[in-house]
């Protein structure tokens, strides 16, 4: 009974050497132990087997399969590697079409574990905030290159699979991104990544919080108040990060007596620039 | 006034412009140099109370204005507070915000100060600061005021990824009494301008880059009589004739310092959302625009513009998922663009049950009626009088005050 054991929780390439191994030997799922290195070792594990050589030949499957497994293979879920070891064994032994068919148990799952590394990196990308640290000034002037500091706390194993953006998008300035899982940091030319850390080694706040917040609180329209729909799409596990989510409560009470003001507020008399324009233009 | 001050009255006077889109257009990084990158699908950095996304900085520029447009914060006979940023302060604010990863970019607009291309080019003075001096690679949708000089408006698409002019609103004689200033043939003839050179940028490689994320505008509802029925001809016009990229529909909103003309009473927010649904059944489902909404130019409330015409088509229905075409597919109430191609991938490896569908989130209880499956087919229920009032939602509960 083989028992595979991965570098790290997101050790995709690990996985798919092994993966591909196995597959060549004919070893089917069921046994097939899969753990972390470090993480609790399954109950009935063998001795660890010895590393594994990647298989002469190559095995063929679709592109769809690699797309999904990139992805559903950095899922918090335990069975992750068993689950898409099982997929692969039957992309591979008797159903290729399988993948397209959303309605397979099997698929779905595969499918559900994707959409939710989606959302998380997803997540990631649009609530991670940078915070400049110990620059002289911190309002954005053309020398305000860093270097950044990021804390981020992901429900799956996605560091590694978001950080491209980052450098796409910020490949001049300096920065690091620190989770809970692995942290990741940018010095203007290449990406090292280290263990995970706790929330404190992050700086808390940032110069510019001040200002974000006044544009939060302007650019709400108290006549639309709908805090439901906040939620849904900002959930509440990241507010604990977002400088302008201290204002929600406030801003969601005081909604209603604003909007009324202004529907109650008697029309007033043309201010006296309209009235001077008014009258250049007659 | 302090920088804070500024941010506070010219994001309060811009939040009324409902486009927020950070998307479409080019892929661009900034490995090669400069900051920012745009992944073609934009990033909402933020919800704001009023469940809207925040993915830009949307301000003016300034939001002193010599025209009157009633319906509008700045108007010029307002009383709001104005204020006026520096080009070096927008690009300040932008910079700094986007490099904390709250923004995707800029969305700026302006009053009309002096005149139509004075205001142009103050608006472009601001996004080539941007592009050039600061090599910034996020996305930029710029206002195009109506009647500004074709020059301005060509270097102003050079550096903004989208430009928009707004209609505000679709008939001649709407305008006419609440924006007294505007006509409908220049904001036509500057979207047919856009237009043209969106076009002609896309059929040559080589072109200079011009809006590569296209034009869009925003028509405001219910502040004249206007009904959904001319909404939705004007929109379908739009798109056909000018590639609109998006129509935003704007509920006439209750402002500070509101003017008399004006309906004192806001639409209700749910007509907007109605006319969103019809606007995505133009664009993604093949409807027509004479097939929305009912006789009386207005669409229902109650229930989504899909389902009305469903119920009011009831001839159509059931539809076999098994067998019906893609297009007959889209016009089930309950089954999205995404669900009914999953659907046809499905069905290529087997016979679709309830249970499938249960298995692939399809809202069941929508559906049923409409359609047959392997193991199931609606006798009755098509016939009942009373399916409209078993699928609308439930009345509001009153509640004792
Ligand atoms: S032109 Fe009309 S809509 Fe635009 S800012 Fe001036 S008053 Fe408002």
């Amino acid at each position: 009974m083989p028992d595979i054991t991965l570098s790290h929780p997101a050790d995709v390439d690990g996985w798919r050497t092994a993966a591909r191994r196995l597959l060549a030997d004919g070893v089917p799922p069921v046994s097939v132990t899969w753990t972390v290195a470090g993480e609790q070792p399954s109950l009935f594990a063998d001795d660890p087997a010895p590393l594994m050589e990647p298989p002469t030949g190559t095995v063929r499957v679709p592109r769809r399969f690699v797309e999904l497994a990139d992805m559903a293979l950095r899922h918090s879920d335990p069975e992750r590697f068993a689950l898409l070891y099982g997929l692969l064994w039957r992309v591979n032994r008797d159903d290729r079409g399988v993948l397209h068919d959303p309605a397979d148990p099997l698929v779905r799952r595969a499918e559900s574990l994707e959409r939710a590394v989606r959302r998380d990196i997803h997540h990631m990308t649009a609530f991670l905030r940078f915070r400049a640290v110990e620059t002289a000034d911190g309002d954005g002037g053309k020398d305000d290159d860093g270097p950044y500091v990021a804390w981020f706390d992901p429900a799956h194993h996605v560091v590694e699979a978001a950080v491209p953006f980052f450098v796409h998008r910020f490949a001049a300035m300096r920065w690091s991104i620190l989770t809970p899982r692995r942290c990741a940091h940018w010095d203007g030319r290449a990406v090292r990544f280290s263990p995970g850390v706790t929330r404190d080694a992050a700086p808390d706040g940032d110069a510019l919080d001040d200002l974000w917040r006044t544009y939060y609180a302007a650019t709400f329209n108290p006549a639309r108040v709908n805090p439901a729909v906040l939620q849904t799409n900002m959930p509440k596990r990241y507010w604990e990060n977002l400088p302008e989510a201290s204002l929600i409560p406030d801003l969601v009470k005081g909604a209603a007596e604003r909007a009324r003001g202004m529907v109650e507020a008697a029309p007033t008399a043309p201010s006296r620039f309209g009235r001077a324009v008014e009258r250049t233009r007659r | 006034m302090d920088l804070r001050r500024k941010l506070e009255i010219l994001a309060d006077a811009a939040k009324y412009d409902a486009s927020c889109a950070s998307s479409g257009g080019q892929r661009r990084d900034s490995l090669a140099g400069g900051i920012g990158s745009t992944t073609g699908m934009g990033i909402c950095h933020s919800f704001a109370p009023d469940g809207r996304c925040i993915a830009l900085l949307k301000i003016l520029l300034t939001n002193v204005c010599v025209f009157d447009c009633l319906y509008c914060v700045n108007r010029r006979s307002s009383n709001v507070p104005r204020a006026r940023f520096t080009v070096d302060e927008v690009v300040r604010l932008t910079l700094g915000f986007y490099k904390r990863n709250m923004i995707e970019g800029l969305f700026l607009s302006s009053g009309i100060i002096r005149t139509p291309d004075h205001t142009m080019e103050e608006l472009v003075r601001v996004v080539r600061c941007l592009r050039l001096d600061h090599g910034f690679r996020g996305y930029i949708h710029l206002k195009t005021i109506a009647e500004a000089s074709p020059e301005l408006v060509e270097e102003a698409g050079r550096y903004a990824d989208r430009l928009s002019v707004n209609m505000e609103l679709p008939t001649e004689q709407g305008l006419a009494t609440l924006a007294p200033d505007k006509t409908l043939p220049a904001i036509r003839r500057s979207m047919g301008q856009l237009h043209r050179r969106i076009e002609e940028t896309q059929a040559e490689r080589r072109a200079p880059r011009f809006a590569p994320a296209g034009q869009s505008t925003q028509m405001i509802v219910g502040a004249d009589g206007a009904d959904d029925r001319t909404l939705l001809r004007t929109s379908d016009t739009l798109y056909r004739r000018f590639r609109l990229k998006r129509v935003y529909y704007s509920a006439f909103s209750p402002i500070p310092d509101t003017s008399h003309a004006l309906p004192s009473k806001a639409p209700p927010l749910v007509r907007e959302h109605r006319l969103y649904q019809a606007d995505w059944l133009l664009r993604f489902y093949g409807f027509g625009v004479e097939e929305i909404g009912g006789a009386g130019g207005m669409l229902d409330l109650d229930i989504d513009p899909k389902m009305a015409w469903a119920l009011a088509h009831r001839d159509h229905f059931p539809v076999d998922l098994n067998t019906a075409p893609r297009e007959t597919l889209l016009r089930v109430p309950g089954l999205g663009v995404r669900m009914v191609d999953r659907l046809i991938d499905s069905r290529r490896h087997r016979r679709l049950r309830l249970e499938d569908l249960g298995r692939m989130r399809v809202p069941l209880r929508k559906i049923t009626p409409f359609v047959v499956t392997a193991d199931h087919r609606p006798t009755r229920l098509l016939d009942r009088e009373h399916l409209r009032a078993l699928l609308a939602p439930p009345p509001e509960q009153l509640s004792l005050f």
